[in-house]
């Protein structure tokens, strides 16, 4: 399969001519990062930029569960005194918005920017500096707005900003206004790494990765990274009428000037409904992938699951009136609505009867990735079972907006995303710093998180029921609701303490973990084909791949094919259903002009709150920034077909 | 619970015990019955403190309405169906893990048996068909019990517009006379049995009013006008709270719902017709004069007096409503007094300012207002 030999000799190229350790230290000083703050400010591998976008999406993740600390501690008790309406107001949309827009959709993908290059059998992502720019855009998004909430200035209408409320008129001044440009901040960089990802599963897998081969995770981000693409548009026309409301006083909600509430509900939910199903894909391909390696078989029903992606990524995108059906809408029209949701439940059926019966006739090894699996199943088919009852108008028009709700997603969310993705982080931590986490820490972890989690969410079903509705800041006590909500609270600080234990077992472990090698679990998929930690370069040679899980197919020998130079960034381009050998690409090298055109939009974007104006004189440094960026470059390696053999 | 306490019905607005559940054992025009009979037996396998905690004047698990009884139908076959499944799962899923899991290291890979996984996929046919069938049936349920919620809605007796605010409830109760039209705040009355079309709007911001107890939620959405159309049955005193995020002080905006007799109900509506009563004593009077010489007057009305504005709640019987600033408080002169001397720090960032009544002028206004039956 190596290209035709018709280039000038000393363009060195991996294969047979060079020693491994050549190779490998060649390979090594074309792609490596330079050492010290330039290098970290410059980098475009794929690895290095993951890592930090999975730490920073941590981080948010356990700010907002300090928000959400906060409010169980308020709600503990009737007529609470902790925090008042105002400020449990911005508490409750900041816990929203960051969890939503700050840590799941970017850590599912910051999983992917780290995980599918390796899983697909490449060097380094599509668009490496995009993908560098992406998570500065992020950054500056989320460190935005918490400076904003720090100073009093976070948002207060929910994560939902419903208008009028969040309109000019009852809004007054520029919280939501930071709320909107966060949005702008965070949906910028989702589809930078949406776009990122459909190429480089699409156009850069190994040769013989045909899309009947492509791992299930990857398939789900593809599938994700789709949904992405077409979610997010409706929220920045949303977030963008409603900062034009705000700031130049046009009438897109205005109902008194011929606008509609509704609208933005629609638009919001058009977004709001599908990216439950961004957080919740990634989450079930990692599911898939820790359920074949820890059931020693691949999982059972491969065309089945993926055919269920893509009929859920499908269906998300009609439900969205189920968070309207106690709008006065149409009788008739909502009933679709209920049809389409409860359809949901036949793709996630068919999930949950794979990974079961894979389970079944496999050999379940009792490891800790395999114990969040299993509450993943337990909770978040409850939640499954909550959203199917919600799907019937009546009962959703006593239960919508209520404790019962709140239980509901949290059982979807945490069970469906969180759990999965804890249970990945036990899985690939091996890969990504070389070191296991400690097992029998591992277990408290799962213990405490499960049984916490049951302990507070479960009550809010029946609270719900009767009559706490949410995004109350307090509530008498003559109504009876003190008891479960204490519950609540206690099982919140399990639920801290499982996350305090998994932080000692990173630190403990990141240290003093037990040496992992390059496939700690004995799994099948390219990943763990490589040292782990993986090198800069990934691969020293492009595996080729013969079936659905390479390394047990090939059964320690995976064959590989040559002719990528090793002086030159270059990576392999494969056709898009078959994986034949298609081009030799080269790949950008190590730049600071992302960064610097993230601080330049930054600055556009924060600017725009404050006056319309920086719209204009913003677009001149960004312009500089992309210029910068864009400069031609004569490239030294010609783009050519790869001659098959 | 905080202006519940005193039900004027000895009957009691909430049993300690819960009532009937909805369907099958009420009399009344039921046109569904959908779950035959059987729903008795999990009630009765629910542990008692959990079933206690279900009654309340807030509950929808309490109904006393036919909208809330059809719905707590619903949710009855809803629950049996999904716990039916949930038991399902987690009994498979529990023998899967059973069935030969491992404490070991992971070693080797186990070969996929083509026979095995055929089996498999004959499985998950069933499973996907089966999924199919409860989810039609489901579906069917749904709609024949939303249906079933507009039944006799042709049939209005009584119209009350409701109209939503940050954050109090206006309530009017419209005739084609309109010196005979009812303004109030915060309290709904109702005749049991009388079909009655609510007719929700908003000025400001969107909310939702809930009234768990008779029947599911809808919104009051500025620039359109929603209805909801309601048969309340059982007599007692309900809770209804605002169940969208509607801002500072969504918290503390409930109102009461008493559902009485006709005859009681039309007696209520005389009374509130009356204008306000003169004040009887000095010190009403000199509290009338506070009234409206003060800022009271230029947000709050009273029917018989030169205070005609309508910002904020009509005040002509305040002291015929169970509660204050929305059920925030209990109606009594304490609260009243506490209430004016400084609203906002019972109800932080509401509409009504510190007016700064002093203390002698505070005790004559209370009395006055409280004269106002």
């Amino acid at each position: 399969m190596s290209p035709k030999d018709s280039h000038p000799s000393d363009e060195l190229r991996d294969g047979p001519g060079l020693n491994e350790d050549e190779t490998c230290r060649r390979l090594e000083r074309t792609w490596g990062t330079a050492p010290g703050l330039w290098g970290w400010l410059t980098t475009v591998d794929h690895k290095l930029i993951g890592r930090r976008y999975i730490v920073t999406g941590f981080v948010f993740f356990l700010l907002g569960g300090i928000l959400a600390l906060l409010m169980r501690l308020q709600l503990a008790q009737p007529e609470g005194t902790l925090v008042g309406p105002d400020r449990y107001n911005q508490i409750f949309s900041m816990h929203g918005t960051t969890m939503m827009f700050l840590f799941a959709v970017p850590i599912m993908e910051a999983m992917a920017v780290y995980l599918v290059p390796l899983m697909v059998g490449t060097r380094n992502i599509a668009f490496p500096r995009l993908n560098a720019f992406s998570y500065w855009v992020y950054l500056a998004g989320g460190i935005m707005l918490y400076v904003a909430f720090l100073l009093n200035t976070g948002p207060e209408a929910g994560w939902f900003s419903y208008v009028p409320l969040s309109g000019p008129e009852y809004s007054p001044g520029k919280r939501t206004d930071f709320w909107a440009q966060m949005i702008t901040f965070t949906e910028v960089a989702a589809l930078a790494v949406a776009v990122e990802v459909i190429v480089t599963v699409l156009k850069m897998r190994a040769p013989g990765m045909s899309l009947n081969r492509v791992p299930l995770f990857v398939w789900s981000m593809l599938v994700t990274s789709f949904m992405v693409v077409f979610a997010m548009p409706s929220i920045m026309l949303a977030s963008s009428f409603l900062i034009m409301d705000r700031l130049i006083g046009t009438h897109f909600f205005n109902p008194a000037e011929g606008g509609d509430p509704l609208l933005w509900q629609h638009l919001f939910w058009f977004f709001g409904h599908p990216e439950v199903y961004i957080i919740f894909l990634p989450a079930l391909g990692m599911v898939s992938s820790i359920v074949a390696a820890m059931a020693r078989r691949p999982v059972f029903g491969h065309l089945p699951m993926v055919l269920a992606l893509i009929a859920t990524a499908f269906l998300g995108f009609g439900l969205w009136v189920h968070h309207m059906f106690a709008t006065g809408l149409p009788r008739l029209g909502v009933s679709y609505f209920t049809a389409a949701s409860m359809m949901i439940a036949i793709p996630s059926g068919i999930q949950i009867f794979c990974w079961i019966a894979t389970l079944w006739d496999g050999q379940p090894q009792w490891r800790t990735p395999l114990l969040f699996v299993v509450g993943f199943v337990v909770i978040f088919v409850l939640g499954g079972l909550t959203g199917v009852m919600l799907a019937s108008v009546p009962f959703d028009q006593q239960v919508h907006d209520t404790y019962f709700v709140v239980a509901h997603f949290h059982y979807v969310l945490i069970g469906g995303a969180v759990f999965p993705l804890f249970g990945a982080f036990y899985f690939w931590f091996p890969k990504i710093t070389g070191r296991m986490l400690s097992e029998r820490l591992g277990r408290w972890n799962f213990g405490l998180f499960f049984v916490g989690f049951n302990v507070a969410f479960f009550p809010m079903h029946l609270l719900g029921m009767v009559g706490m509705p949410r995004r109350v800041y307090t509530y008498p006590a003559e109504l009876g609701w003190a008891g479960m909500n204490l519950t609540a609270t206690i099982g919140a600080l399990m639920i801290a303490a499982g996350v305090a234990l998994f932080i000692v077992n990173v630190l403990v472990s990141l240290r003093g973990g037990r040496i992992a090698g390059p496939n700690p679990w004995g799994a099948g998929t390219l990943e763990w084909a490589t040292s782990s930690p993986p090198p800069s370069y990934n691969f020293a040679h492009i595996p080729v791949v013969e079936g659905l899980e390479p390394l047990w197919d090939s059964r320690g020998r995976l064959p590989v094919v040559h002719g990528l130079r090793v002086e030159e960034r270059e990576v392999l381009l494969t056709t898009v259903v078959d994986a034949h050998p298609d081009l030799r690409e080269p790949s950008p090298r190590p730049t600071i002009w992302p960064l610097l055109s993230a601080l330049a939009i930054t600055v556009l974007f924060i600017g725009s709150i404050f006056t319309p104006s920086a719209v204009v004189w913003g677009s001149i440094p960004l312009a500089v920034g992309l210029i910068g960026w864009f400069w031609p470059k004569r490239s030294r390696t010609p783009t050519e077909p790869v001659v098959e053999s | 619970m905080r202006g519940f306490g005193d039900s004027r019905r000895p009957q009691g607005a909430w049993p300690p015990h819960p009532g009937p559940l909805p369907g099958g054992e009420r009399e009344g025009p039921l046109t569904l019955t959908l779950s035959p009979g059987g729903r008795g037996t999990w009630v009765a396998a629910l542990p008692l403190p959990l079933l206690t905690a279900c009654s309340g004047p807030q509950s929808m698990l309490d109904p006393a309405g036919t909208q809330a009884g059809h719905i707590g139908t619903m949710w009855w076959i809803l629950f049996a169906t999904c716990a039916a499944v949930y038991g399902i799962v987690m009994l498979w899923l529990l023998w899967a893990l059973a069935r030969r899991h491992r404490w070991v290291e992971p070693r080797g890979v186990l070969p996929v048996e083509e026979g095995r996984d055929r089996g498999l996929t004959f499985w998950l046919s069933v499973w996907v068909g089966g999924t199919v069938v409860i989810l039609c049936g489901l579906v069917t349920a749904s709609y024949a019990v939303d249906k079933s919620l507009t039944h006799l809605a042709n049939r209005e007796e009584l119209a009350v517009e409701v109209e939503g605010m940050q954050w109090w409830w206006r309530i009017r109760y419209p005739d084609d006379d309109p010196s005979r039209s009812i303004a109030t705040a915060n309290e709904i009355h109702l005749p049991a049995g009388a079909p009655v079309r609510l007719k929700l709007k908003a000025q400001d911001v969107i909310h939702s009013l809930w009234i768990p107890n008779l029947h599911g939620k809808m919104d009051l959405i500025p620039g359109r006008e929603n209805e909801l159309f309601l048969v309340a049955e059982r007599e007692g005193t309900y809770r209804g709270q605002c169940a969208e995020f509607c801002g500072l002080q969504h918290a503390h905006m409930a109102l009461t719902v008493v559902v009485e007799s006709p005859e009681d109900f039309n007696a209520w509506k005389e009374a509130q017709l009356a204008p306000a009563p003169e004040p009887a004593s000095d010190e009403q009077k000199r509290g009338k004069a506070v009234f409206l010489s003060s800022a009271c007057s230029m947000c709050h009305g009273i029917r018989g007096t030169t205070a005609s504005a309508s910002v904020a709640p009509d005040l002509t019987h305040l002291a015929s409503r169970p509660t204050i600033a929305a059920g925030t408080l209990p109606y009594n002169r304490g609260n009243l007094a506490a209430w004016i001397a400084d609203p906002q720090r019972i109800k932080p960032g509401n509409h009504m300012p510190l007016v700064g009544v002093p203390p002698p002028d505070l005790q004559a206004l209370v009395a006055y207002l409280d004269s106002l039956k």
